[in-house]
């Protein structure tokens, strides 16, 4: 009992420590805070038309900017800085030291954790103040919102960690790691309409978890009878949270057993 | 537990592959004693210390690191490293924490840190309290390597190349900071390229070389160095002369008659730890 409660003190204070090294680099700030919005105003402007009666593509684009927030601030953020970590020898001398590794891991989810609800938040605002975003409105929906958050925060910080031992350096991780994720949003309907990829594709974003959480978003920030647009007819709440379920366990179990300090 | 070695290795044997990086290996380094490890690059120096650090594990062997063996995964492994210290090689991590947030966040990890504010005066960063490690200067870094290294009141501290950098003044006073920790009580274990710094710091030196421990001896007779021939040498007609002497007091005895009293520019020169050195790793390659 005293073990747990002094892995999450320390994990508590890694995330307060690591947000503090966040801030301080600002071009990290602007990437990771300010480019969703940056891309929504963008995209906002752009593109002006309404997809459904009542529902306009920036509200569509909300959706799919906070889930692929969820795997920016998590999964890549995670799998760049960690190599980068690696190289700089920060690992190695947390491993010459009593902290826990859950304490390093605790303290990981947490940073991703608040940088998701800063990003949401400005998502939410300035979608509000420069698109006339729709904002969920039942507590059903709040709760979902809230959940999926919650889920897809760990999930991606999990794979973030899991995806760290891939790249071979932290100066290339960048490269590695970023396609990736700006394919996976292409394929998972954040910058297109989901329905209006070609079918092979949408079945290959299905195996992963952005495509399930910007479905999830939708369901939240889209009205219920658009849900008669998605692929399979509803909005597969269920569905989704079985699958963050699943990557979550899969990335925990990879995250422990292939985690390395140092570059050998 | 407190009067057995602080660290005990037995046959230690470490490969990679194919390829012997520690070729069976036994030392004992006694608590409160600063001992140094010597050898060229790629001799298993850093393998063996790496293995006593708990980063790597060996192949076969005994390894005692404070009663314990530092190979020992999950919460015993954590624990035992509140009794050590480790400084490792460059690191350039933390960048953009000031001193004092680097070193009370590592304070925390710690049963039984040493006071926050003492350690900064120990290691000399008084003036650099707020600076970021980005600002401070290579051998202000070393120095908060160091902090973070000791700040756990360790039993046992890993010293890798700790001066590597330094101006020589820089390198007095972190002598200075050494004999400091050793004078509390502190076991060091140092690695180093610079034979002076062994001569100025160690108790005993280990020569290592091809995976082996060459000899293990204090600094004044590694290598048979108390027994070895001083050269004397002096200026005559013009020219330095030199002698190589089992019994240099009997040479410049006998030098001084022949000169009538002053010998011209004598010198009588032991053997330094370096060209001891040299000529052992030299002779077995």
């Amino acid at each position: 009992m005293k073990t747990i409660r002094e892995t999450l003190r320390i994990g508590l204070l890694r995330s307060a420590l690591e947000f503090k090294q966040f801030l301080r680099q600002r071009e990290s700030v602007v990437f990771t805070l300010f480019f969703p919005v940056i891309l929504l105003f963008i995209f906002g402007t752009v593109f002006k038309d309404t997809i459904a009666p009542g529902v306009t593509f920036s509200q569509y684009f909300v959706a799919g900017m906070i889930a692929s927030g969820l795997v920016n601030t998590g999964f890549q953020q995670l799998a760049i800085t960690i190599p980068m970590e690696r190289d700089f020898g920060t690992l190695k001398r947390l491993r010459g030291t009593p902290m826990s590794v859950s304490s390093y891991f605790i303290g990981k989810a947490l940073l991703v954790t608040i940088l998701m609800i800063i990003q949401t938040a400005l998502l939410l605002f300035f979608g509000t103040l420069m698109f006339g975003l729709n904002m969920p409105t039942s507590l059903t929906l709040w709760w979902n919102f809230t959940w999926l958050v919650v889920l897809g925060s760990a999930c991606s910080t999990v794979l973030g960690i899991a995806f760290s031992v891939v790249p071979k350096s932290g100066r290339g991780a960048s490269a590695v790691v970023s396609p990736i994720v700006i394919i996976l949003q292409f394929f998972s309907g954040v910058f297109f309409v989901f329905t209006s990829l070609p079918s092979w594709m949408q079945q290959f974003a299905a195996l992963f978890p952005l495509k399930w959480l910007t479905q999830g978003m939708r369901s939240v920030f889209l009205p219920a009878d658009f849900a008669t647009q998605e692929v399979a007819g509803n909005w597969e709440i269920g569905k989704t949270a079985l699958v963050l379920m699943v990557w979550l366990v899969a990335g925990l179990v990879i995250s422990i057993k292939t985690f390395k300090w140092s570059r050998e | 537990m407190n009067n057995a070695a602080a660290i005990q290795v037995r046959g230690l044997v470490k490969k990679y592959g194919q390829k012997v990086a520690v070729a069976g290996i036994d030392l004992t380094v006694e608590r409160g004693e600063i001992f140094a490890l010597l050898g060229p690059n790629g001799a298993g120096k850093t393998t063996t210390v790496e293995i006593l650090e708990g980063y790597r594990s060996a192949n076969s062997g005994e390894v005692k690191v404070l009663g314990f063996d530092p190979a020992t995964k999950g919460a015993a492994g954590q624990r035992w490293r509140n009794q050590i210290g480790i400084v490792l090689q460059s690191a350039s991590d933390a960048a953009d924490l000031s001193v004092i947030e680097t070193i009370s966040h590592f304070a925390n990890y710690y049963q039984n840190p040493r006071d926050v504010q003492q350690v900064i005066d120990e290691v000399g960063l008084r003036e650099k309290i707020n600076a970021k490690a980005r600002e401070l200067s290579g051998g202000q870094r070393r120095r908060l390597d160091v902090a973070l290294g000791i700040i756990g009141s360790p039993e046992l501290l890993f010293l890798d190349e700790p001066t590597t950098g330094f101006d020589p003044e820089a390198r007095r006073s972190f002598w200075d900071l050494i004999r400091t920790l050793k004078s509390e009580g502190t076991t060091i274990l140092l690695t180093t390229h610079y034979l002076d710094e062994a001569q100025a710091l160690a108790d005993r030196v280990g020569v290592i070389n091809e995976g082996k421990i060459i000899e293990i001896a204090t600094p004044d007779t590694l290598g048979g160095r108390n027994n070895a021939p001083a050269k004397v040498t002096w200026l005559e007609n013009g020219v330095t002369n030199e002698v190589l002497s089992k019994n240099p007091t009997e040479e410049v005895i006998r030098l001084s008659q022949r000169f009538n009293g002053q010998i011209p520019e004598l010198q009588v020169l032991r053997p330094n730890l370096e060209e001891i050195y040299l000529r052992m790793i030299g002779e077995l390659k």
